[in-house]
């Protein structure tokens, strides 16, 4: 009886120690681990989640100092799947930081507007938009990423967001 | 599914021809509860009868289910465990191609853990140089039936071990191999009557290969490492160990190899998986029989790979066209 | 890594006797001809003409739209009635905006270039002459052929491949070609072998193929080029996939990232070499192909060459007409053929096989059973594939696990569909699927590309930023020495 006792008692806690320790991760490996979850990442750069782009969140994230939750241009799946990554408790997006978008889309400049103040080329994370003081402005479509963060900075309000195009 | 009812029909005649007309009444009992229990299940999941219920796969269930257990053994042993492995381990988990598990072994293993003392209770071949109890099929059916023995025997003038269950007795008694296999149950190689039972389930097994409704890579794999490490146990110590040919003719190894690990559902899914998967149920087999609890161990070295199939499956997806590895 | 065999794959009936029982006939002229704009991969062809014009046969109607593109000629003489949507085989019916010509019976010739020497003209000149010959492959895919060949020129070393393995049951219109026009695939070749200044060319055709074998011989011996050599295979379904004809033919495979071109390979169809020796030597463009009318609906079974445009109503009627026993219209063969809601479309340059099916041509399916993984498709996958996992996992729609498993690399040849015990339709499964993985595979290189873009701009305003308080630095250390 106490031979089975202690084997079993014994396998249980062997095979406990070993799946602790393969669930760990070296701390050389950090940059790694950055790299990996910024691969999750849509690269949409808005800063909805409280960080000034996409690669900041990961290493917040990589540094257990944010949540898993936080970007809505990845939506539920992006979540999804950092929570399986980090081996955290799976979650949807929190409303607090921002919608889930619907569908894919990209800012417009409506041409007819537009007075060439470079304020929106400024704000663009991605260099998505062309243009110089007193030029016309234009948004690369296939470049935007619909981060929005031009839209706040036009001072006549000539940015919108459109459906991307297939 | 029909063509490996058929290839089992060898393997049944001969069973009878030595056990006696048992196993038919067996399998009679054990398919009627299929398609009952199969019926219930397809109506409460709100599935079509046609053309599920007579797919062939819960009779194939009943059919080796009956094949494993002892042919006097009470009518409720083989009721309640085909209805355990198509309820439980067939439906509950999805139906037909979603159990991961072998519904049959499945099935196997709760009687053989709850009713142990009555799987062991087997009934002496019909050959020469052995004297065995003659029931006339009237008393078996009504045996099965009352799950009690004609008055004029007891149980234990009827039953008798398998040559397995009889040689791992002796072993464990302290005989050498050669004093174990002295007993009249056994022949030059294996268990008579379980040695010619075996060669008619190989070529029952030949058959499907042959029509390739089987694919060689399990049975093959599965048959040469239970002959591998017999060969090895029984070359370092030929007095404890039994030989390679023992292990191959006894038991359910040949109904293993191409009947019950071949199920493609609870199966690894490509070449490489099926080969260590075939593999790891001969090496359990040898293992669970030579040093384990039961006599015969290829229904929990079924089940075991069968836990061990979606890490296979991760591991051995095959190289696709056009990629490096 | 390289096999130099191709795995899996099916042996099949080829139901090719009936059509090929009659030699080749033009199609009985048609008054209206449609001819959507779209009919070739890549952007669609942009008109030259309006409603009204006169057009003469061989006319250019329409120009490339991209750069990737072709042109498009007209098959007759007539005007042009209309430039509308027209309902599209290779939509389905669904409308694609076409040229409508009226065919006006005079069958007048548009004033044609004088053929100059091809073998005077750099490979590259040549390689645009092709180019306004409105040449696409015509072995199902209409890939513009000179887009093809400029690509491939880039590569060193190159191989010419000419497919004429027809390796799909009931199409026949390669072997007939083979057999009739085998000289005019062997000047394509030589074309060909100058366009892309390559050196050896193989044309490759299934070991039960014996006319067209003998004819092609014969062709090759007549033309005394010893670049040109004929290699047979054996006749499994799908030898004639560019991919598999490539690794049994050179024994390398195509990277799943790649192109024949990566591994030295230029592969055309024999039908495509044909149309640039009839554009090149002669100066017709592509404004006419073969198409193979069989099937067990239709009177006559028969291959035709047909002007594109020819509605299939008309050709059906051409070929004694639909028999009482007609039941579907299938555009293609009967593994990757697509059924046609009716038969108002017009023959375009993909359509190599139109079948009249009936009850005898079409496998009566059974209920859709559950997979019970027996692994017959892995088998049978030319693709080196696990169809089953990729069945599982597109129930699951785990995009994860079937870009894992590889369901961009699957041909849709049709031989997992053919083998499946539990009658699932396979390719259909995988079809539905392959939208999603596609738009999840681009927007991870969208979002690589914007990763990019923001770590660029990132270094380039700390660079800006660093020059900044270096400067006002070095101005700081300026005034304090001016001050001491």
């Amino acid at each position: 009886m106490l031979p089975a006792l202690l084997t079993m008692v014994g396998l249980a806690a062997a095979a406990g120690l070993a799946a602790a320790l393969a669930a760990r991760r070296p701390a050389a490996d950090e940059q790694r681990l950055v790299d990996e979850i910024d691969a999750l990442l849509p690269q949409t750069q808005c800063g909805r989640c409280t960080f000034s782009g996409c690669r900041p969140y990961a290493a917040a994230l990589a540094r257990g100092e944010a949540d898993i939750n936080q970007c809505p241009p990845g939506g539920d799946a992006t979540a999804a799947a950092l929570a399986r990554l980090l081996g955290r408790e799976p979650q949807p997006v929190d409303p607090r930081f921002g919608l889930v978008p619907a569908q894919p889309a990209v800012a417009w400049i409506d041409e007819s507007a537009c007075i060439g103040c470079v304020k929106c080329i400024q704000a663009c994370p991605v260099d998505a938009i062309v243009g110089a003081s007193r030029f016309m402005h234009t948004v690369i479509a296939a470049q935007c990423t619909g981060c929005e963060l031009c839209i706040p900075p036009c001072p006549v309000d000539c940015i919108v967001m459109r459906p991307a195009q297939a | 599914m029909r063509q490996v009812l058929y290839a089992l029909v060898p393997t049944v005649v001969l069973h009878v021809v030595f056990f006696g007309p048992g196993l038919l009444i067996q399998i009679v009992l054990g398919v009627a509860t299929a398609l009952l229990a199969e019926a219930a299940a397809l109506r409460l999941r709100g599935k079509p009868l046609p053309p599920f219920l007579l797919d062939g796969s819960a009779i194939i269930t009943a059919v080796l289910l009956a094949l494993c257990l002892p042919p006097l053994a009470p009518w409720w042993l083989i009721v309640s465990g085909v209805a355990f492995a198509i309820l439980l381990a067939k439906h509950l988990f999805g139906g037909l191609g979603a159990n991961p598990f072998n519904p049959a072994m499945v099935g196997y293993a709760v009687l053989l853990v709850s009713f142990p003392m009555r799987l062991l209770q087997w009934l002496p071949p019909n050959v020469a140089g052995i004297e065995l109890a003659d029931l006339s099929a009237m008393e078996t059916l009504t045996t099965i039936l009352t799950g009690a023995p004609p008055a004029r025997f007891t149980w234990d003038a009827i039953t008798s071990p398998t040559p397995l269950d009889a040689l791992r007795t002796n072993l464990s008694l302290g005989m050498t191999m050669g004093e174990a296999h002295a007993s009249a149950m056994f022949s030059a190689f294996g268990g008579k009557g379980w040695e010619w039972i075996n060669l008619a389930t190989l070529a029952g097994g030949i058959w499907l290969l042959a029509l390739r409704i089987i694919r060689w890579h399990i049975p093959v794999a599965m048959l040469s490492a239970l002959f591998v490490c017999a060969s090895i146990m029984a070359a370092a110590d030929p007095g404890a160990y039994a030989g390679p040919l023992f292990h191959l003719t006894s038991g359910a190894s040949m109904l293993g190899a191409f009947f019950i690990a071949t199920d493609p559902v609870s199966a690894a899914t490509s070449d490489r998986g099926r080969l260590i998967y075939g593999a790891g149920i001969g090496v359990l087999t040898y293992v669970i029989r030579t040093w384990g609890g039961y006599p015969d161990g290829v229904a929990f070295a079924v089940l075991i790979m069968n836990l061990a199939v979606p890490l296979i499956d991760r591991y051995t997806i095959p190289r696709i066209y056009g990629h490096a590895r | 890594m390289a096999t130099s065999r191709v795995r899996g794959g099916l042996r099949l009936n080829a139901h090719k006797e009936r059509s090929t029982e009659h030699a080749l006939r033009p199609a009985t002229a048609v008054e209206s001809l449609v001819l959507p704009l779209d009919q070739h991969a890549g952007a669609p062809a942009v008109p030259l003409v309006k409603r009204g014009d006169r057009v003469l046969r061989g006319q250019p109607l329409a120009g490339p739209g991209g750069a990737i593109s072709a042109w498009l000629h007209s098959p007759v003489s007539g005007t042009i009635s209309a430039i509308e949507p027209r309902p599209a085989p290779h939509r389905l019916g669904a409308p694609a905006l076409s040229i409508v010509v009226s065919n006006d019976g005079r069958d007048e010739r548009h004033a044609a270039p004088s053929p100059t020497g091809f073998e005077q003209m750099a490979p590259e000149q040549l390689r645009d002459a092709i180019d306004r010959g409105g040449i696409v492959g015509l072995g199902g895919a209409v890939f513009p052929t000179a887009a093809k060949l400029r690509s491939a020129a880039a590569a060193t070393s190159l191989r010419l491949l000419l497919n004429g393995a027809e390796c799909e049951p009931y199409i026949s219109c390669d072997d007939m070609l083979m057999r009739e026009r085998a000289r005019d695939i062997v000047f394509g070749a030589r074309v060909l072998l100058h366009a892309l200044a390559a050196q050896s060319c193989v044309i490759a055709i299934e070991d039960d193929t014996v006319q067209a074998a003998a004819s092609l011989e014969a062709a090759l011996s007549e033309a005394h080029d010893e670049r040109i050599r004929l290699r047979r295979v054996a006749s499994i379904y799908p030898a004639g996939g560019e991919k598999q004809l490539i690794t049994t033919i050179f024994g390398v495979e195509v990277p799943h990232d790649g192109l024949p071109a990566n591994v030295g390979v230029a592969c055309l169809n024999v039908g495509t070499a044909a149309a640039v020796a009839q554009w090149i030597r002669d100066a017709q463009p592509l404004t006419r192909r073969i198409v193979t009318v069989t099937g067990d609906g239709v009177r006559e079974q028969r291959n035709l060459e047909v002007p594109l445009g020819t509605s299939l109503g008309a050709l059906i009627y051409d070929c004694g007409g639909y028999t009482g026993r007609m039941a579907r219209l299938i555009m293609g063969g009967s593994m990757m053929g697509q059924a046609l809601p009716h038969d108002d479309m017009p023959v375009i340059k993909a359509t190599n096989c139109v079948i009249a099916a009936s009850a005898v041509d079409l496998q009566p399916r059974g209920p859709e059973m559950p997979c019970i993984r027996c692994g017959n498709c892995s088998v049978a996958c030319p693709a080196m594939l696990l169809p089953q996992q990729l069945h599982w996992y597109a129930q699951a729609r785990d995009l994860a696990a079937l870009e894992t498993h590889g369901l961009m690399d699957c041909i849709e040849c049709g031989c997992c569909d053919y083998v499946c015990p539990s009658q699932i339709p396979l390719v259909e499964r995988f079809r539905d699927m392959k939208p999603a993985l596609a738009a999840q595979l681009a927007a991870r290189t969208a979002a690589d590309a914007a990763r990019a873009r923001f770590d660029a701009r990132t270094g380039r305003l700390e660079r800006i930023e660093s020059e900044r308080s270096a400067v006002l630095a070095r101005k700081r250390q300026e005034l304090a020495k001016k001050s001491s």
